[in-house]
């Protein structure tokens, strides 16, 4: 038999759990408040440490005193994190650390602080549209903006692609390779050398112009109507409700047991042992939950360092590092911005000929991404020319934010595709089927998937040409999105066993982030042995156990899924091989069912799961699970999506209400579906939360965050989402295996809502969040042009 | 208690507030001073810790703690309470809900020297034993919770709601709960869970056969 038929997830008739609503494991420890997280861990003789922080957007500091602090009754260590000389590049950034007996006197101690700063000019907004005409920078990279470029996050194949192109002005011995990523490592062997070049500062990062076809041409046509746009989506924060934070404490004088607020326990030891002095063997990192990452807690960051390095001053007595509101929203990570100008055109039938965009945006200091735009149709339109400036300003350092640069993206491209339906007097769903092609590999599941959307809203019924026509102030608009999503496995392993008295143990190394990671572990693992979850261990969030990636990327599910499937299979032959003999049977003609071990056809021939352990002997059966990587045919890559969105506008305050979304999602097979669909209601919720009300705002005087609190940096709450549907294609999409779902909910919500506000009031709000002030700022805009 | 110790317990973080620079020249002695603000007799707690009790989950502790300590902060980081969560510390979330005398309130914006005497449930003690509470069971039902940062306030608020609007429905739902948020975007479980709960009448067997009265006439809320 083919290893892969081994393996292969059973038929949906064979499981009981995998796929369908088996209810969260976790459940009633969360809602009980018994469940601990890393804010919750209060060991003995805990010490609470905070950070003094720069107050201003862009400075160089020029001394630093902690004398009034040391000298004030509990505090038991200083750390200096930056010192004098260096330049601070966000309000908010850390310059001392503090740890004190409690939580009062380390924030005394930490106002007892006095820094000079010699403060330099900032720049905080982004949305101005910058100049067209500046060069890209094409001179080598200095030392200083390696240094740059790591302290701002650039992700690693940008900064790779920058030192092939751009090349280096310093010998690579110089740099610290061995404390660098590999492949960047290998990458600045490899560049080409080039005296220093004298450069002035810019606020300004432009990308070269990426083209296909020939777009001048093309918009130039005589059969083509072209509708023209200004879009956009500004910084938005992580704002997880457990802040980031850790508690580090030295064991003895080597060893460091952290517990951090993380999506990847597994890696933090790894990426705190260099700056804390000891081998990463001997961390141990660990955690039972975690209150919301989004994709802003995948580092130790300084939190985590610095709490290590003020235990070990304080004897290694545990030191509780966890951010304020504000520090939350102010520094621990933002999602970068994106805003485009855009011309596209199509035939009068509707077929999409050209693209043409001019977009820019921030992630603070380091510039931030290139969303992928056009979404979803680039280098398949026929004819496109992308261009991206990067702003480099002083908002504070971005991070991934669930579905990286895709929402902005979608956003963009979604509403210049509606726009343009519009102008042609198509429903944009007939548009979008027309042009399904260009979508590429998932066109089919879109088709799939539309008239179930159609279905669920009503929409063939339901949609009007733009602008609603009934009296009133109130208008009623429908808006539609595609969306997709990579969402591949991680690299994954763990430790299932049997023990001779029937008991079975899970060790993973991975985390639950509320996605339903240990409720699909359980799933696979009871379908395969033919057990019940409840009759299952699972140990989990822990360095102790099997390395599991990194939860991001929508990667964890196909990761654990599969990892689980291959222990677990792997394990119950182990036990058919002991069992057999007894049951008069070959391992081979042996199924696992329903508590038993049985005869395949023979129901009769069976031992119930304890009595077949019995049979193991003395020594337990362990296996290790570990999946294929990139090849394992249990795990896949790229989902498909639609929403649409049913929104009222009042055209009289501006304020936009959601009456309905729907959310029709693939995801390959399903290993835990009412988790899933859980997934794809807080995607919607959280879609409608950045499309109506998120938006970190920006004092362009103080350079500061003006709303870091959760009444101005406003959540969407309960009376804010409507009426909400998802349908989850169920055992539709099976044979291509398990894919990732976290983040391709989340990535629609913005653009169906901002179609369907267009749809309703007849003219287009440029940039989200849909506030009231930019609806009737929209409506007195067009109200101006009729007039003229 | 005596009558001081009585008004100190109304003092709000406002009037803390309000009244702490005055404090810190009142000498150290050893029970509350009272000084006169605004034509009122205010008690003076600390500057350092003073002793505080409270009932917490029907369980009494005595604790030393600063006057300024917020009764969150004195659960979690004294009692080791840990249920309700410090998230916005300011009154925006309600992730740090508990019940104080059956009323729920943000224990954040509630210091602990007011809390004495009063009796404070939180998510862990809301069945009263060993059981969680029905509502707590709904939530799981209902998947209304994924990090579960937010849940234990949710669940101690959608109590007190429902004590109070047992028949709740729609708009009233919105605004009973809508002072506590949620991240992860749980609250279409949260609705489930209001609508399981507002269908079955929380005592006895009687209600049960109310509840399906009304059912049979067509409607949760008829």
């Amino acid at each position: 038999m083919p290893e892969q038929d081994k393996y292969s997830w059973p038929a949906p008739e064979e499981r009981t759990y995998v796929g369908r609503r088996m209810g969260r494991v976790d459940g009633m420890p969360k809602s009980t408040g018994h469940a601990k997280y890393t804010y919750d861990y209060n060991p003995k003789g805990l010490l609470y440490g905070a950070f003094a922080r720069c107050p201003y957007a862009h400075a160089r500091i020029k001394s630093i005193d902690t004398s009034a602090a040391e000298s004030m009754p509990g505090v038991k260590a200083i750390e200096i994190v930056q010192g004098p000389g260096k330049e601070i590049h966000w309000a908010g950034d850390e310059i001392v650390a503090i740890a004190a007996v409690d939580e009062p006197t380390v924030r005394d101690a930490v106002r007892a602080v006095k820094v000079e700063y010699e403060q330099l000019p900032h720049l905080v907004l982004d949305s101005k549209e910058p100049p067209h005409d500046i060069p890209p920078d094409t001179s080598p990279l200095s030392l200083a903006d390696l240094e740059d470029m790591f302290s701002n996050q650039v992700p690693a194949n940008q900064m790779i692609k920058d030192i092939k192109e751009r090349g280096i002005s310093f010998k690579p011995q110089e740099a610290p390779l061995d404390r660098m990523p590999p492949n960047i490592a290998d990458a600045i062997k490899a560049a080409p050398q080039k005296p220093p070049e004298n450069k002035p500062p810019s606020w300004y990062k432009p990308a070269a112009a990426e083209t296909q076809g020939d777009p001048d041409a093309a918009f130039k046509a005589s059969d083509v109507v072209v509708s023209e746009g200004l879009y956009g989506i500004p910084v938005i924060t992580h704002c997880c409700l457990e802040s980031h934070g850790a508690v580090s404490e030295w064991t003895d004088n080597d060893h460091l047991l952290v517990h951090a607020s993380t999506q990847f326990v597994s890696g933090i030891p790894g990426q705190m042992s260099e700056e804390v002095g000891i081998p990463a063997a001997n961390i141990r990192s660990v955690q039972e939950n975690i209150g919301g990452g989004f994709g802003s807690k995948f580092a130790p960051d300084r939190w985590g360092i610095y709490s290590a390095k003020l235990s070990k001053k304080a004897g290694g007595a545990p030191v509780k590092m966890m951010l304020s509101r504000a520090e939350e929203l102010e520094v621990a990570g933002a999602r970068p911005s994106a805003y485009a100008r855009v011309r596209v055109a199509a035939k009068k039938d509707g077929t999409l000929t050209a693209w043409d965009s001019f977009g820019w945006g921030t992630g603070g200091p380091g510039g931030g991404g290139s969303p992928p735009i056009p979404y979803l149709i680039r280098d398949r339109v026929p004819n496109y020319r992308t261009q991206w400036t990067a702003v480099v300003n002083n908002i504070g350092p971005a991070r991934a934010w669930r579905a990286p640069n895709h929402p902005q993206a979608c956003l963009i491209t979604m509403a210049a595709l509606d726009d343009l339906a519009h102008k042609l007097g198509m429903n944009p769903l007939d548009f979008l089927k027309k042009n399904i092609e260009l979508t590429g590999p998932r066109a089919n599941i879109y088709m799939d998937e539309f008239p179930i959307a159609d279905e669920l809203m009503d929409w063939s019924k339901r949609w009007h040409p733009r602008g609603d026509t009934t009296p009133g102030p109130i208008k009623r608009g429908l808006g539609l999105s595609i969306h997709t999503w990579g969402g591949r496995g991680h690299q994954s392993e763990c430790d299932l066993t049997i023990q001779p008295d029937g008991s079975v143990t899970i060790k993973m190394g991975t985390q639950d982030l509320g996605t339903g990671t240990r409720t699909a572990i359980l799933a696979v693992a009871a379908d395969t042995l033919g057990l019940s979850p409840q009759q299952i261990t699972l140990l989990y969030g822990d360095t102790r156990y099997p390395m599991s990636g990194g939860s991001g990327g929508s990667t964890t599910i196909g990761g654990v899924s599969s990892t689980t499937r291959r222990a677990a299979v792997d394990a119950r032959d182990a036990l058919f091989a002991k069992v057999a003999p007894a049951l008069g049977g070959t391992p081979d003609q042996l199924e696992a069912v329903k508590g038993q071990i049985r005869v395949k056809g023979n129901p009769s021939k069976a031992l119930a799961w304890k009595d077949a352990c019995a049979k193991i002997g003395a020594v337990p059966i362990n296996a290790h699970g570990k999946n294929l990587g990139g090849r394992d045919p249990l795990m896949n890559s790229g989902v498909g999506g639609v929403q649409m969105a049913d929104v009222s506008v009042d055209t009289e305050t501006g304020i936009v209400k959601i009456n309905k979304m729907v959310a029709v999602q693939d995801c390959g097979l399903i290993v835990s579906l009412e988790t899933a669909e859980s997934q794809c209601y807080g995607a919607l919720i959280m879609g409608i939360s950045y499309a109506l009300y998120e938006e970190k705002v920006m004092d362009p005087a103080t350079g500061r965050m003006l709303n870091p609190n959760m009444e101005f940096y406003r959540l969407a709450g309960i009376g804010d989402i409507g009426e909400l549907v998802v349908h989850m294609m169920v055992n539709k999409y099976d044979s291509r295996g398990v894919i990732g779902l976290g983040e391709p909910p989340v990535i629609s919500p913005g653009a169906a809502i901002s179609n369907a506000v267009a749809n309703a009031i007849g003219v287009r709000v440029p940039f989200l969040p849909l506030t009231p002030q930019r609806v009737l700022a929209a409506l007195e805009e067009s109200q101006k042009g009729a007039a003229a | 208690m005596s009558k001081k110790d009585d008004r100190s317990s109304n003092l709000s973080r406002r009037d803390f507030l309000k009244i702490s620079g005055i404090a810190a020249s009142v000498p150290l002695v050893a029970g509350p001073a009272v000084i006169e603000v605004e034509g009122q007799e205010v008690a003076i707690h600390g500057p350092g810790a003073v002793p505080v009790t409270l009932i917490v989950n029907g369980k009494k502790y005595t604790e030393k703690i600063e006057p300024r300590v917020t009764l969150l902060d004195a659960l979690r980081e004294h009692l080791d309470v840990t249920g309700p969560k410090r998230v916005c510390d300011r009154a925006e979330c309600g992730a740090c809900t508990v019940l104080m005398d059956n009323r729920a309130v943000y224990s954040c914006t509630t210091l602990a020297i007011e809390a004495q005497g009063k009796q404070i449930v939180t998510a862990e003690g809301l069945g009263g034993g060993t059981q969680p509470h029905a509502v707590q069971a709904a939530f799981v039902n209902n998947d209304a919770q994924q990090c579960g940062f937010c849940t234990p306030g949710f669940t101690v608020a959608t109590k007190a709601f429902l004590d109070k609007h047992p028949h709740a429905g729609g708009p009233e739902v919105a605004h009973g709960i809508g002072g506590n948020l949620c991240r992860c975007g749980t609250y279409r479980g949260i609705q489930g869970v209001v609508a399981q709960m507002t269908r079955r009448e929380p005592k006895g067997n009687a209600g049960t056969t109310m509840i399906a009265e009304r059912i049979a006439k067509g409607g949760a809320n008829a």
